[in-house]
């Protein structure tokens, strides 16, 4: 790159915006020279500043494995534990340019116990470097470092065959590895693979082709870096823009921010809102000041649309004649990152796109032997090790395969207790799709509130006398049904009098009013799914009647306790009998006021003549309608 | 998509992201290029809306005026709350870079000091405008960068991060740095200035400014705190800045680039790295990993 100056800058910034980013990554060990590759490309590209190199050169004498030359490893051995124990634990990212594109790389151990930090590097990636030491030739580190980045969904490999200095720059030596490589990755379905013999230490085939090998006539590693095609070229380019936020300034703007997944995006283009299903159309592509005619994948734009429809996080908006699809079981393929084991059955956080729910692995189909490849069978899952399994979601996710694409595809997995990143997967197709949640909307009813609930919601009424032992029935009833996963509530005196009903007395009005309210509340919640009870003494036909006429066939469940008054008497738990038979209590039912005992209840039960807990079974048999 | 744009969009994802996991976000604004650049990209992730969380400054009362102008000037203009913090003890205690050192002063003053506004104000998501390709260290941060009670990193207890799937997720005591302009280089900072026009303190560009050499650095004497040594005399050298931090800490390089253009021009000619104008990284081998391991951002 020659000198810049000021006044031709803006011809170089026009020649910056055109460079491409490449994002690749090196994968192998210190030993095959990995370290001293990345320091030379960095040197050779000039990415290395003065006072860099000065300290590389103080660093080298302290640190280095070359004697009293520049240990180039040390350029991007970061962490200070690593420089002294010689080895690379993390993902590093280094960038550095030539005067056609721009390169970063991620930087990566090749051990086994580093596969999670592979992974991690690769994810990212466009192309990946399989550093290979000459005189060793293919090792299973080969074979892992290769699964590992083709599983991650790299398609471009370059297969560098370092350290020839050491064989006397053999052809014969690199032609048997090429062999070798080629029959062992001929599955992999890779879009490119380029060989290239180097001698990183000393630059060979690193940026100039190199003397001591004539018979190579392929391509530097530079020169293949700054020319390899790796656009993805999708058969299809659909539409696709994961929400990460909804943008509501003001109560006239609805804006839905996300970066495009795939795909381009026009205004006036027709979308459907996933999973709802729902379909409008854009109405404008908003980015900062300017309203945008078109954008395309990888711009974080915002979207306005032309009705007001329901989008929130987690949603997708996609092109409407091409949706993805939408489930909630998968067959994926996990990447164990955790101390601890994944355990099929328990659950954890899954993170798909700008989507979380929560996620259970089903079963482990098999796990993978990462060096061979071999299925093995497995009940859990250790760190770094790969499995099939099959996985289902709380939630359907709206998702594409994997190979299809990697932003619709690959989810990670976070511990609901340690808040930690324990597993990395990929889907590959779904078991079950849940295709008619998305292709119409539904609208949300009391039927849809109450599938979700697994329950058909009942307004469970009970009527009797004080101390006729109603809430004793209904307080055991609700129990029961709770410990059947169904979801209640109970409705009585205590709850309502006390704050919905406080302005309510004894009159005669005032307890019409109290019932009225109480059915109302009732109708209410059935409405959202629940089975309700109420236990209120309710003394009058006509309220009980009115209270039924709210609810749909067979939702009003009416109960007579019909325990006798001599022996509610005898209980009188609250003292209330003796209370109005002194006549300090006006309008107590029973003694001063009539009970109208109902002639069409659902059910009658007898709290003298039968245990509480008999008496819940038999009303719990009703709500079943068992 | 151009390199830029790749760069912005990534930037915006970022900040939507972290957002969106939020309890309690805050953006560290030091004033200098790379919180001109994060303040300008939050104003467009979030458009129309203002950036939902406010700036805050972690001042250790030794920047340079032009710096404290500039702040008040970016504030009136975005419109966002600017938090300023600085550590009450530091200041009673009169802790400067002059008597203290350089790496005392910064330990109070700007590692404590962060810390004591993190926890007054019970923030959980803070953006943070590091850049990979500053240091070794920062190389092998994430994105977000999980830090455990008492703000601390644990460069070996890092989620991994794969594709653009950020976990968000804390514990309770956990806190999140958040790096938007991780994959930026200090000549994609400088040309998205330029391109998007984004006003900067003007300590970047050169001008005839009052310095003195010390340790073999250019240091402007930018107030009267500033002790001079025995037979030590300001001059007037044709200076800017690379990076701007507590003005007795900072050296200014000489340099005749008073535009933009020239500034990238000279930045794509240079032959040293950015940080080496700040005293704190040499301290000590490994010293910017031991300060990020104590809570330094």
């Amino acid at each position: 790159m020659g000198e810049l100056h000021a006044k031709n800058i803006g011809e170089y910034l026009e020649e910056q915006r055109r460079k491409e980013t490449l994002r690749f990554i090196t994968c192998g060990s210190v030993d095959d020279g990995k370290s001293t590759l990345i320091g030379r490309l960095l040197y050779e590209s000039k990415c290395i500043f003065d006072d860099q190199l000065k300290a590389l050169e103080s660093d080298s004498k302290r640190y280095g494995t070359t004697g009293e030359k520049i240990d180039f490893a040390l350029l991007v051995d970061g962490l200070e534990a690593e420089r002294e124990q010689g080895i690379t634990i993390d993902v590093a990212y280094r960038f550095f340019a030539t005067d056609r594109r721009r390169y970063i790389v991620a930087d990566t151990p090749g051990h086994e116990q580093y596969t999670r930090n592979m992974a991690t590097g690769a994810s990212t990636a466009q192309l990946a470097i399989l550093l290979i030491d000459a005189r060793k030739g293919i090792l299973p580190q080969t074979r892992r470092h290769h699964r590992i980045v083709t599983m991650m969904g790299i398609r471009h490999i370059v297969l560098a065959v370092n350290k020839m200095d050491l064989v006397n720059h053999d052809e014969a030596v690199y032609r048997k590895i090429e062999a070798d490589y080629r029959e062992f990755a001929k599955d992999a379905h890779l879009a490119t693979l380029q060989p290239i013999p180097l001698a990183a230490v000393h630059g060979d085939n690193v940026m100039k082709a190199s003397g001591n090998m004539p018979w190579y006539q392929g391509p530097t590693l530079f020169e293949h870096l700054d020319t390899i095609d790796v656009s993805h070229k999708a058969t299809r380019e659909a539409f696709r823009l994961p929400i990460q936020w909804v943008n509501r300034p003001n109560l006239n703007y609805r804006g839905f921010c996300g970066r495009i997944a795939e795909g381009k995006v026009r205004p006036g283009d027709k979308v459907r809102i996933l999973p709802s299903g729902r379909t409008t159309t854009v109405k404008s592509i908003d980015f900062f000041e300017q309203e945008l005619a078109e954008a395309e994948e990888g711009a974080s734009i915002t979207l306005t649309l032309n009705e007001e429809v329901d989008v929130s996080r987690g949603d997708l908006i996609v092109a409407a004649d091409s949706p993805p699809e939408v489930a909630d079981q998968f067959q994926v393929r996990i990447l164990w990152m955790a101390e601890e084991a994944m355990v099929p059955g328990r659950s954890y956080w899954l993170k798909m796109h700008t989507k979380e729910v929560t996620a259970t692995v089903m079963e482990i189909k098999y796990r993978e032997d990462v060096n061979t490849g071999a299925h093995l069978a497995a009940k859990v899952l250790q760190l770094n090790e790969i499995a099939v399994a099959t996985l289902s979601t709380t939630h359907p996710v709206v998702f594409e395969p994997y190979t299809t694409n990697r932003a619709l595809g690959g989810f990670i997995l976070i511990d609901k207790l340690t808040c930690a990143t324990v597993g990395a997967g990929m889907v590959e197709f779904a078991l079950r799709r849940a295709s008619n949640v998305h292709w119409q909307a539904l609208e949300v009813n009391r039927q849809q509130r109450a599938l979700i609930k697994h329950q058909t919601p009942r307004c469970v009424w009970f009527t009797g006398l004080s101390g006729s032992g109603k809430s004793t029935v209904a307080n055991l009833l609700e129990k029961r049904l709770h410990a059947e996963g169904r979801h209640t509530y109970l409705l009585d005196g205590d709850n309502v009098r006390h704050g919905l009903n406080r302005d309510l007395g004894f009159t005669e009005a005032d307890r019409v009013e109290n019932l009225r309210r109480v059915a109302e509340v009732a109708k209410l919640m059935v409405d959202a799914g629940l089975i309700v009870l109420v236990s209120f003494i309710s003394p009058f036909k006509a309220e009980r009647r009115a209270a039924r006429e709210l609810f749909g066939e067979g939702e009003f469940l009416e109960i007579h306790v019909s325990t006798p008054i001599e022996e509610c008497e005898k209980r009188d738990v609250k003292g209330l009998y003796a209370k109005a038979r002194r006549g300090e209590l006006k309008n107590f039912t029973g003694i001063d006021s009539p009970y109208e005992a109902p002639e069409h209840a659902e059910l009658t039960i007898d709290t003298s003549k039968q245990s509480p807990e008999e008496c819940a079974l038999a009303v719990l048999r009703l709500v079943e309608g068992k | 998509m151009n390199h830029y744009q790749q760069l912005e969009a990534e930037a915006i994802e970022i900040m939507r992201e972290a957002v969106a996991g939020a309890r309690k976000p805050v953006m560290m604004y030091s004033i200098g290029k790379d919180s001109s650049v994060m303040l300008h990209l939050a104003r467009k992730a979030f458009y129309p809306a203002p950036p939902p969380f406010p700036l805050l400054h972690v001042d250790t009362t030794w920047k340079f005026q032009a710096m404290y102008a500039h702040r008040k000037r970016m504030v009136e203009e975005s419109g966002m709350e600017l938090l300023v913090h600085t550590n009450p003890e530091g200041l009673k205690a009169g802790v400067n870079p002059f008597t203290h050192g350089s790496s005392y002063h910064t330990d109070v003053m700007k590692t404590q000091a962060l810390r004591q506004a993190l926890d007054h104000h019970g923030f959980d998501v803070v953006f943070g405008g590091a850049r990979r390709d500053e240091e070794k260290s920062r190389a092998k941060e994430r994105i977000f960068s999980f830090r455990s009670a008492g703000h601390r990193w644990d460069p070996k207890a890092q989620r991994p991060e794969l594709w653009n799937l950020y976990n968000t997720r804390t514990r309770p005591d956990e806190t999140i740095r958040v790096f938007p302009l991780s994959n930026w280089t200090e000549l994609d900072i400088w040309q998205y200035l330029h391109v998007e026009k984004i006003p900067i303190v003007p300590l970047y560009f050169a001008a005839e400014r009052p310095v003195v050499k010390r340790g073999g650095m250019w240091i402007m004497v930018d107030d009267h705190r500033m002790p001079l040594e025995p037979g030590e005399k300001p001059e007037m050298r044709m200076v800017r800045f690379r990076t701007l931090g507590c003005y007795p800490l900072t050296a200014a390089i000489e340099s005749p680039a008073t535009t933009m253009e020239e500034i990238i021009a000279e930045t794509f000619n240079t032959v040293s790295s950015e940080r080496q104008g700040r005293l704190i990284d040499s301290d000590t081998p490994g010293s910017m990993e031991k300060k990020k391991q104590e809570g330094y951002f």
